[in-house]
């Protein structure tokens, strides 16, 4: 009974000088990330290994986080993880208010606890995560660490001058094949994609040639492209967006038909960068799953996952580049979508995963332009 | 955008409230009129429930007390022409008025609009066949349903099924009629009940053990979609949602999990096309991601209330301003006022909604939890930890829990069989389980609830184990800290270090609460504000946790704030009148300058609407908790008279630690209710009493009764089992229930006093003013002393009193008044015969009748108590209540059909659940509408009558008389029925159930709606008596065949429908009653 075990406090610093303090629950090792919050009431497995998060320190608002435990870590015969985002935890480290050792689902396999261990990762719980998201709304995100009582501390760590995208991306060209092909080759260009992009991919009938973030992909033979999410700041990736804004030019350039485009999340900041427009840092990111945003010009709304601490700025936007969403909250970019070609990117997560399914049709939406 | 030519409409409310449907539906009747007034659409009202806060002076344009009935809905109509109308916002019964209106082409006729939710999609959710086929359309799986039209159709649909099925009457509310069979017999027995409820009979395979999900959606017009909120219920399926502890969000399921079910309930409200509010259960499997839907609620209902409780996210306004055309985009979340409506809560804290039952209120009831509902109020809880929440839910209920831990021994013969078959009291048989010895995967195995929760309670029982190895001196900060943080309370802690063998533990609680201070552990305010903190919001409402470092909000101190006391769960005696008082109190502190804060745990109510008031502490109204936020917020004082009796009781320790309590003094309050020093007084300024002693052993309960004679009001210090009072009427009866019930002894005295009879009673409300009385109210019970205030039909102003009677109840009044330097709201209950006035008992509060006088009058006595409590200068108001052109009858509504097994028999302790109150030109109108108001019906054929002793009989011969000449049969059993024919009354002699080789047999006539209409009066209350009439009464309320068991209400209510039809009553809104 975890009653008399020992518990190791921890504290959690603030770049700010702020203290919490709680007691360790996962690996037990002093970390330094970006502080950022998320919201979402459920989805611990698959945030942890979403690729987005490399480099930060997520707080958790929902304060019972553990409660379902953690599913087997195995992966499918095509090399996509069979429950998680990717094949291990990207979270630096993770922060909570009442961690649940006791853990209860049919898919169970083990506590988040002992998952953290595993995979290295320290976790802090018994902290004031709504007190701790208020500082970081009021005074933005900022760095910050998590440091086990009778350890060394760490040295301060980087964030947004890092290329986050060169760690999590592929090294190497991924073949994907679906079970029930459409005849449909897309290139995905991995910024550090999350598994179910890929899945809603192959769901679909698309075969997916995954390539490394800064790989010129222009020479190769494919009917659609495809821009994944991936962490950090945009500017650090700009091999990406140049590719893709020769690219764009060749399409134009040669006529015909122009091969669709869609991006999601950083694939947004991508296209947003590759059609002229400026990237801001936002204060405090959008990281939950209950975001909602609207299509420009007409009543739809969804609500949508989201985890981005960037976004395009829509007033820098080229000419030929309209709004396609906004968001309801704070009016900042939601996707952009091309007047005339069938090129579209949304800063939000259609593939959810952690999250609400409301705009899977999206990825409809680009099959049908294919 | 909105329909421009929509300007007034009509809303029709719940009625009174009953199991099923109680305090929720005054929330969202009062939130959708608020939207609707925004708009500056006129708003007309029908609801007959006076006590609520929806048919309040501001709320609605024109408010009818009326029954909630086609007929009565469609007089209302032809008289106001209303363009809309709106039938989500008052439960099942607005619902079904609605369709019913609908159908007979009423709605049509008249071009009234239905806003919202189209009918016909009403009727897709509420017919089980049409609903299942609705969504099978889109491949969303429902539980497998057999539509039966009669038993042999259900005995063949269940064994096609296979046992264990169950059972659902369609179109009834809260799983009427409802049940689950393990075999053939008790299908028989529940099918023809269901049957009486319901054409249609639905026979399902049943899918016990699996988790039991909701979701509350809303849809606008452009199709867009959120669900607000889910759900889970800890008890697994099988258990009615209202009898399980609800958690808000879901604990157990994953995100695949949670997010499946999201959207398949926005495909189900899209498909069905919900225009507004809408709620989707679920069973769901704990072993794969199978599910079936159980079903749709098509309207505003309890679940959406507690879930606008637990966002923040006002359902019922929302879904009213949906109603009307707007999107919900153009709509504004209410807390941040920046961000839109259309977005999905995040949580940032955990929700345990827990019933409250009063089953100990009715003889006979069978205590099993199922599929039905019986619980009569819920409270919620909010922590940060699962643990902090339930515990603090768990003392919420009221009934005498300190927590999961830390209770007196609960009494069970069999742990397993506890666990198994649940009852009210299941969750304590966990922790005696748990202290047995019994592990989570056995109270698992035993009971189906998911292990994650026991786990949790595991938790809690280990705390309070390592609790034993401290004392006060050794307790350690960590060890203090972690206990607080699990909800326990300072008492707890106090037991759990076993303090209680060394000193008193009310003394106990407060060393450990200086001991935990000085250690610096102390609760923080958190405001719940709909997005987790993400986006700034100056939310009011607030609640307390010690999972935290810092509060939310920042306090003046500034003696500018009055804190005014909830009345907690709803439960039989405290109910939605007390939440009128409170919402009334508030209104009038706001309206005077100061800011209102309200205290109140109770999801159903106005009072916990975070609009009502400054600020919402939605926590608990225990010592300790007031205690914290009066620390926090100094405030100009705490005002606990309109609460009923829970702050009332707290009177006396806020004043020992020195709290301000506005109006009447705390010691005057402690006169009143100690029984001792409340005699005395009485004797000292003359005013007569029953008499009455407080007795400690049976040889002085001997001598006394020798004195006063038998019957007597038995009320024990110290309940056993059963009900707490009781009248007996020999001796053989009150050992039995002295031995049986209660424990006398010098320690638990029993009070015993003379029981009159053949009484009138009478109460007084009133409001007083350092000792002089303001404004009053008297008014009568139409049935004679020994029927609970609560239960009683009474008429304001006092129709049948002695003038002198009166003069008297006012001077003895004014006289208790003095002596007890009131200063606020107070009632007097009095016993009157002849002109000999005694007085029964005294409250220094407001009574459950003073929303009813208080319309009537037309004065709010609550506001002008309240400017008296705060020292405002008032005017006497100059009213006679002689002048009235007009009567108000209050009846009370019962909740017997829910109750399986009870006997329906009215008696000293309350059975009613609610209330409504009607008014009229005289007795007569009035009395007609308010019958019909709480569920009678006029008979077309015959009526049963079994009327009880010589002097009961004679009361109903007129009647008997007048219901001969209107063409009714008459149908009596024995003593009756010679009685009636020697005094010229033809009837037909029927026979009891103990005889049943004998013919006509009473129940079966009821059976074949021969009888439709049955008056059964006790000749007394022994057990001998009350078993003899309990087959015939208990199936009247099993075929919903109306029953009256007091002859003096029986008469009235003949001589009234022997007098006028319901076409001879006026519709009349409140207003034009002058």
């Amino acid at each position: 009974m975890e009653l008399n075990k020992m518990e190791r406090k921890a504290t959690l610093r603030l770049s700010d000088g702020t203290e919490f303090h709680g007691t360790s629950f996962g690996y037990e090792m002093p970390v330094a990330g970006e502080i950022v919050f998320n919201t979402a009431m459920t989805g611990y497995p698959e945030s942890l290994t979403d690729p987005s998060y490399e480099g930060q320190i997520m707080v958790m608002t929902y304060p019972l986080v553990g409660n379902y435990g953690v599913p087997s870590v195995g992966t499918e015969a095509n090399g996509i993880s069979s429950y998680m985002e990717s094949d291990r935890i990207h979270v630096s480290g993770m922060v909570v208010c009442d961690y649940s050792e006791e853990h209860s689902h049919w898919l169970s396999n083990e506590s988040l606890g002992d998952w953290l261990k595993r995979e290295k990762v320290p976790g802090i719980t018994g902290i004031d995560t709504r007190e701790l998201t208020k500082i970081l709304r009021e005074k933005g995100v900022m760095m910050g660490k998590i440091l086990i009582d009778g350890m060394e501390e760490v040295p301060d760590a980087e964030y947004d001058g890092k290329n986050f995208v060169d760690v999590v991306s592929c090294k190497e060209i991924i073949n994907y094949t679906p079970e029930n092909p459409i005849g449909k080759k897309i290139v995905l260009i991995d910024c550090g994609v999350k598994d179910n992009i890929i899945r809603c991919l192959l769901k679909r009938g698309l075969e997916v040639i995954r390539v490394p973030w800064n790989y010129d992909f222009r020479g190769m033979a494919f009917d659609g492209l495809f821009l994944g999410n991936g962490p950090g700041n945009p500017d650090n990736c700009s091999m990406t967006a140049e590719h893709l804004r020769l690219f764009m030019e060749e399409e134009i350039r040669n006529g015909g038909n122009v091969r669709p485009i869609m991006g999601i999340c950083m694939g947004n900041q991508m296209l947003g960068k590759a059609a002229g427009a400026k990237i801001d840092k936002l204060k405090y990111g959008h990281r939950s799953h209950n975001q909602p945003v609207r299509m420009v010009g007409g009543t739809k709304c969804f609500i949508t996952t989201q985890n981005h601490g960037y976004a395009v700025n829509a007033k820098t936007l080229g000419p030929n580049w309209n709004e396609y969403f906004v968001n309801m909250n704070d009016g900042t970019n939601e996707g952009i979508k091309h007047i005339r070609y069938p090129w579209f990117s949304v800063q939000f997560h259609p593939e959810a995963c952690a999250g609400p399914l409301d705009t899977e049709f999206l990825f409809d939406e680009f099959v049908k332009t294919l | 955008m909105i329909d421009k030519k929509i300007s007034k409409v009509l809303l029709l409310g719940s009625g009174a409230l009953k199991i099923g449907e109680a305090g929720e539906f005054d929330y969202s009747g009062s939130q959708a009129l608020k939207a609707l007034r925004e708009e500056g659409i006129e708003t007309i009202l029908i609801n007959p429930n006076i006590a609520t806060v929806q048919t309040s002076e501001g709320v609605a344009d024109q408010i009818y007390f009326l029954p909630v009935t086609p007929y009565f809905v469609e007089r209302v109509i032809e008289k106001e022409r209303p363009q809309g109308i709106l039938l989500a916002f008052g439960g099942q019964t607005a619902l079904n008025c609605g369709v019913e209106l609908h159908k007979s082409g009423v709605l049509e006729k008249y071009g009234v609009k239905v806003l919202g939710t189209p009918v016909q999609a009403i009727i897709d959710t509420e017919d089980r066949e049409l609903f299942v086929g609705k969504l099978d359309e889109i491949g969303v799986k429902t539980i497998k349903s057999h539509a039966c039209e009669n038993i042999e159709e259900a005995r063949k649909a269940a064994e096609d099924l296979g046992y264990p099925v169950i059972l659902r009457a369609a179109y009834a509310l809260g799983g009427l009629g409802s049940g689950f069979c393990d075999n053939e017999e008790e299908l028989n027995t529940l099918a023809e009940k269901a049957f009486s409820f319901s054409p249609q009979v639905l026979v399902e395979k049943s899918l016990k053990g699996w988790k039991e999900i909701e979701y509350e959606v809303v849809r606008g017009r452009y199709d867009n979609c959120i669900t607000v909120c889910n759900m889970e219920n800890f008890d697994p399926l099988g258990i009615h949602t209202g009898e399980s502890i609800v958690i808000a969000p879901s604990q157990t399921l994953s995100n695949t999990d949670y997010h499946k079910l999201r959207s398949l309930s926005i495909s189900i409200v899209r498909h069905i096309g919900i225009v507004g509010e809408c709620n989707v259960q679920y069973a769901y499997d704990p072993m794969s991601e199978d599910y079936r839907v159980i079903e749709v609620n098509a309207r505003l209902s309890r679940s959406s209330a507690l879930a606008s409780k637990a966002t923040g996210y006002p359902l019922a306004f929302i879904a009213a301003k949906l109603g009307l055309g707007y999107g919900l985009f153009e709509l504004n979340n209410s807390v941040t006022h920046t961000t839109p409506a259309f977005f999905e809560p995040a949580l940032d804290y955990v929700v345990c909604k827990i019933p409250r039952w009063d089953l100990g209120k009715f003889r006979g009831v069978d205590r099993e939890l199922g599929s039905s509902m019986k619980s009569v109020g819920e409270v919620m809880a909010i922590g940060r930890t699962f643990e902090e929440a339930i515990q603090k839910g768990l003392r919420m209920i009221g009934q005498g829990m300190h927590g999961f831990v830390g209770n007196k021994e609960l009494e069970l013969e069999d742990v397993d069989k506890a666990l198994r078959s649940p009852t009210d009291k299941r969750i304590f048989a966990i922790e005696k389980a748990f202290a047995a010895g019994y592990d989570v995967e056995r109270v698992h195995e035993l009971t189906k609830i998911d292990k994650w929760f026991l786990e949790k309670l595991m938790k809690l029982h280990n705390i309070y184990q390592e609790l034993g190895k401290y004392n006060i001196t050794t307790i350690t900060e960590d060890m203090m800290r972690k206990a607080k943080k699990y909800g326990f309370t300072d008492f707890q802690i106090a037991r759990g270090m076993r303090m209680e063998h060394d000193t008193d533990l009310e003394e106990a609680m407060f060393n450990v609460r200086q001991v935990r201070k000085a250690m610096g552990i102390l609760p923080f305010v958190k405001q719940i504000d709909t997005l987790a903190a993400e986006y700034p919001a100056m939310t009011n409402y607030l609640y307390l946790t010690y999972n935290g470092c810092a509060h939310d909000i920042k306090f003046e101190r500034d003696g500018k704030s009055v804190i005014v006391l909830g009345s907690g769960a709803y439960r039989i005696g405290s109910s939605v009148e007390f939440d009128w008082c409170g919402v009334q109190a508030l209104n009038t502190i706001r309206k005077e300058g100061y800011r209102s804060i309200m205290v109140n745990y109770n999801p159903e109510t106005v009072s916990t609407d975070y609009d009502i008031c400054d600020r919402l502490y939605f926590d608990e109204l225990s010592k300790e908790r007031v205690l914290d936020i009066i620390d926090l917020e100094a405030p100009h004082g705490v005002i606990v008279s309109t609460g009923g009796q829970i702050p009332n009781n707290l009177a006396m320790t806020l004043d020992e630690q020195n709290v301000p309590i506005l109006g009447t003094q705390a010691k005057y309050i402690d006169n009143a209710e100690d029984r001792d020093k409340f005699s005395a007084m009485l004797d000292r300024i003359g005013v007569d009493q029953p008499e009455w002693s407080a007795l400690t052993s049976m040889k002085d309960v001997r001598k006394f009764i020798k004195k006063v004679g038998f019957p007597v009001l038995v009320r024990p210090s110290y309940v056993l089992s059963g009900a707490a009072m009781n009248v007996c009427s020999n001796m053989d009866e009150l050992e039995k229930f002295l031995t049986l019930a209660a424990n006398v002894s010098q320690k638990h005295p029993v009070v015993i006093s003379k029981f009159m009879q053949n009484t009138k009673e009478v109460e007084m409300d009133a409001v007083a003013r350092d000792g002089e009385i303001l404004a009053y109210a008297i008014s009568e019970h139409i049935e004679y002393a020994g029927v609970h205030s609560g239960d009683a039909t009474i008429q304001f102003p006092a129709q049948k009193l002695y003038v002198e009677t009166v003069r008297r109840i006012k001077k003895i009044s004014a006289e208790i008044a003095r002596e007890l330097h009131i200063s606020g709201p107070f009632n007097i209950q009095y016993l009157a015969r002849d002109n000999e006035i005694k007085v029964i008992e005294c409250n220094l509060r407001a009574s459950r009748s003073f929303p009813f006088v208080s319309k009537i009058l037309k004065i709010n006595l609550i506001d002008l108590a309240t400017k008296v409590m705060l020292g405002i200068p008032v005017v006497k108001p100059e009213k006679s209540f002689f002048d009235f052109d007009y009567v108000g009858i209050k009846a009370s509504q019962f909740s017997f059909n829910r109750l399986q097994k009870a006997d329906p028999v009215l008696g000293v302790d309350m059975a009613s659940t609610g209330e409504v109150g009607c008014l009229g030109d005289d007795t007569n109108t009035a009395l007609m509408k308010a019958m019909l108001a709480v569920g009678n019906r006029i008979p077309q054929k015959g009526v049963l009558m079994s009327t009880g002793q010589t002097k009961e009989k004679a009361a109903l011969l007129d009647a008997a008389k007048m219901l001969i000449e209107k063409g009714y049969q008459i149908y009596a059993t024995k003593g009756t029925s010679r009685f009636f024919k020697e005094n010229k009354v033809p009837n037909t002699l029927v026979y009891w159930p103990s005889e049943p080789e004998k013919t006509p047999q009473a129940l079966d006539l009821m059976h074949s709606r021969e009888i439709d209409m049955v008056v059964n009066i006790p000749k007394n209350l022994t057990v001998h008596e009350l078993s003899n009439g309990y087959k015939i009464r208990r199936s009247a309320v099993d075929l919903n065949i109306p029953l009256i068991t007091n002859a003096r209400l029986a008469a009235a209510f003949i001589q009234c429908f022997c007098t006028i039809t319901p076409d001879d009553l006026a519709i009349k809104s409140w207003s034009e009653y002058k």
